[in-house]
């Protein structure tokens, strides 16, 4: 910078400056913008037209909506039908979600050994099946399960069967079968979950930990696991939040039945919404069984959310 | 002396024993996706006697061929392609523009922004797949490809925001003074000096989005209802196994053709899914 500066030159240094903040604040906004129109679209105004359309009896093929109040809603907490996919999507939720979080962790904690050979192979393998469509999953397992699949097959080699039994077609097999393939699905995705949670543990706390005299198991007790709490809290969350809306699985394999035996609630939707299996389509029904369900999905979530927060303030005292 | 002895050979058992645990568990996660590779390669006469095998006894292109030709399959492949391209490239600049802007600059209604997006994540946008083909239907996309996509880059995608937001709010001014000194306005510092900077950022997009894209189902299902012509393979490949319940070879060779390119994409670019999903959580 040079000595001749002046007054003046700073006064218009300042005015530029400003004129620069402006400047920046347009192109932040076009820059946001793209973005922010994807959101207000697709996410945004889906949640409050939800409520206009499941106030009507809308087909969704028609110009005309006639607003008919809350007669959805009332319809919804009367179909049996209904509380039938209600209740299943918690059980596949609930059956699932334990099992591909304790798999999950106990492959990430075998596989986090710098020493074992092959790891990142291992690791490859059983995260396959996470990065392919569940749609093509559900139609290929479709056959694993069938009575000439694989399952059987082995189940009648290792003398468990005498005839082969038909896991998907069957009303007491069906749902278990949709879930352990579910399991088997995410299992992958929450074994990275939990080695990212794994390798932000500091090595020095286990060798400390066994210069102790601390076993592999003591130390995985009282080391990983409480250090794991709170990463493991968000994995739940995700996993729950995932298993609720799980639609492109159960859809291709059982599609939803056998009579109804694993329809969940977004089967449940789909068939009301578009299918129109039952005479025509119903938008403005589909619309409030998707509202209701949604805030389900809302208020479990800050009740996670909530003990999550108490567990914290515990460990805080 | 002995004790030591005994102890190493305890830890060359363990390490035995958790190898073949894992080879194990590696053989049931890997049988499906075998048997799907190797029934498209088997007669209908293989299949009927040895269905169950994971190694084909001659490698039979007939049923990939039928499936590509006769199936549709080239051109559900060429949707997916389509749909997949178009996508990403909409969520990219979308993202990495917005993101720029949230971590780099302060002004006025970035607040705003922020906390319509963070309180958006976790409000399921499945179940608000109605109004969502009501959008689409009223712009007049219906069954078209371009309604498709639309449709699918659709939402705040908020975790590739935050992650672009991060990357970019740590590095240091210098960087962007230097480029403005050299008479880089706003959009030649972000495409020229910013948008390199954050490979490793666009890498995990691209690849969280094409995996996300590639496999999608409820919304193409939906859009493409009434036209099977612009089909991507996830819904193409559904509608395939309605109408030949029993051609199991054939449907065989219809996954294979779906699934086979994300694995390939996923074997070479796995550091950048893996960084990426592991942010997710971290975050």
């Amino acid at each position: 910078m040079s000595n001749t500066e002046t007054t003046l030159n700073k006064q218009s240094a300042l005015n530029s400056k400003k004129k620069n903040k402006k400047n920046i604040a347009f192109w932040c906004w076009m820059f946001v913008l793209p973005n922010m129109i994807l959101f207000i679209l697709f996410q945004l105004w889906p949640i409050v037209s939800s409520w206009f359309y499941a106030m009507s009896n809308w087909n969704g093929l028609s110009s005309s909506i006639e607003f008919i109040g809350l007669a959805n809603f009332k319809e919804l907490v009367q179909d049996k039908y209904f509380w039938n996919a209600f209740k299943n999507v918690f059980i596949y939720s609930f059956g699932s979600v334990p099992f591909q979080l304790i798999l999950g962790l106990l492959f990430a904690v075998i596989l986090n050994n710098p020493k074992l050979k092959f790891a990142s192979v291992y690791r490859t393998f059983i995260f396959l099946p996470v990065i392919t469509s569940a749609a093509i999953i559900g139609i290929i397992m479709s056959f694993i399960w069938s009575s000439d699949g694989a399952v059987n097959y082995l189940l009648m080699q290792i003398g468990l069967l005498d005839t082969p039994i038909d896991f998907l077609g069957s009303m007491t097999w069906a749902m278990p079968t949709v879930i352990m393939v579910s399991i088997w699905m995410s299992t992958g995705i929450n074994m990275i979950f939990w080695l990212a949670g794994l390798q932000g543990i500091p090595k020095e706390l286990y060798e400390a930990a066994y210069m102790d005299g601390a076993g592999h198991i003591r130390t995985f007790f009282s080391i990983t696991l409480p250090l794991l709490v709170p990463i493991g809290a968000v994995i739940l969350l995700f996993n729950v939040a995932f298993s609720l809306r799980a639609f492109d699985l159960i859809k291709t394999l059982t599609d939803g039945g056998p009579f109804f035996a694993t329809d969940v609630v977004s089967t449940y939707i789909y068939s009301a919404a578009f299918a129109g299996e039952i005479g025509q389509p119903r938008m403005g029904y589909g619309s409030a069984a998707g509202v209701f369900f949604g805030f389900t999905i809302v208020f479990l979530m800050l009740f996670i959310q909530y003990l999550r927060n108490k567990v914290k303030a515990n460990s805080h005292v | 002396m002995n004790n030591s002895l005994s102890v190493s050979r305890f830890s060359s058992i363990s390490r035995l024993v958790t190898h073949i645990f894992l080879i194990g568990i590696c053989f049931i996660w890997m049988y499906p996706f075998l048997w799907m590779v190797a029934s498209s390669f088997k007669s209908d006469a293989e299949f009927f006697e040895n269905g169950l095998s994971i190694i084909p006894s001659s490698f039979n292109f007939s049923n990939i061929t039928r499936a590509w030709e006769t199936a549709n399959f080239s051109q559900y492949f060429l949707n997916t392609l389509i749909i997949t391209a178009s996508v990403v490239l909409i969520v990219l600049i979308s993202t990495s523009a917005c993101g720029y802007a949230l971590g780099r600059f302060s002004f006025p209604g970035k607040k705003v922004i922020y906390v319509l997006l963070v309180s958006s994540m976790f409000i399921p946008l499945e179940f608000s797949i109605i109004p969502i083909v009501a959008l689409i239907n009223a712009l007049g996309l219906s069954n078209t490809m371009i309604g498709v996509i639309l449709a699918e880059s659709g939402g705040g995608h908020v975790m590739l925001v935050l992650m672009f937001a991060g990357f970019f709010s740590q590095i240091p001014k210098e960087m962007e003074e230097s480029a403005t000194m050299d008479g880089c306005g706003f959009i030649r510092t972000f495409i020229h000096v910013m948008l390199p900077l954050s490979k490793p950022i666009i890498g995990s997009t691209i690849i969280m989005q094409v995996i996300f894209t590639w496999n999608s189902f409820l919304i193409p299902l939906i859009l493409t209802l009434s036209n099977p012509s612009i089909r991507p393979l996830s819904v193409g490949l559904y509608a395939f196994q309605g109408e030949n319940i029993v051609d199991w070879t054939g449907i065989a060779a219809g996954a294979t053709i779906s699934v086979l390119p994300v694995i390939i994409i996923f074997f070479f670019l796995q550091k950048y899914f893996v960084e990426g999903i592991s942010g997710a959580v971290k975050g």
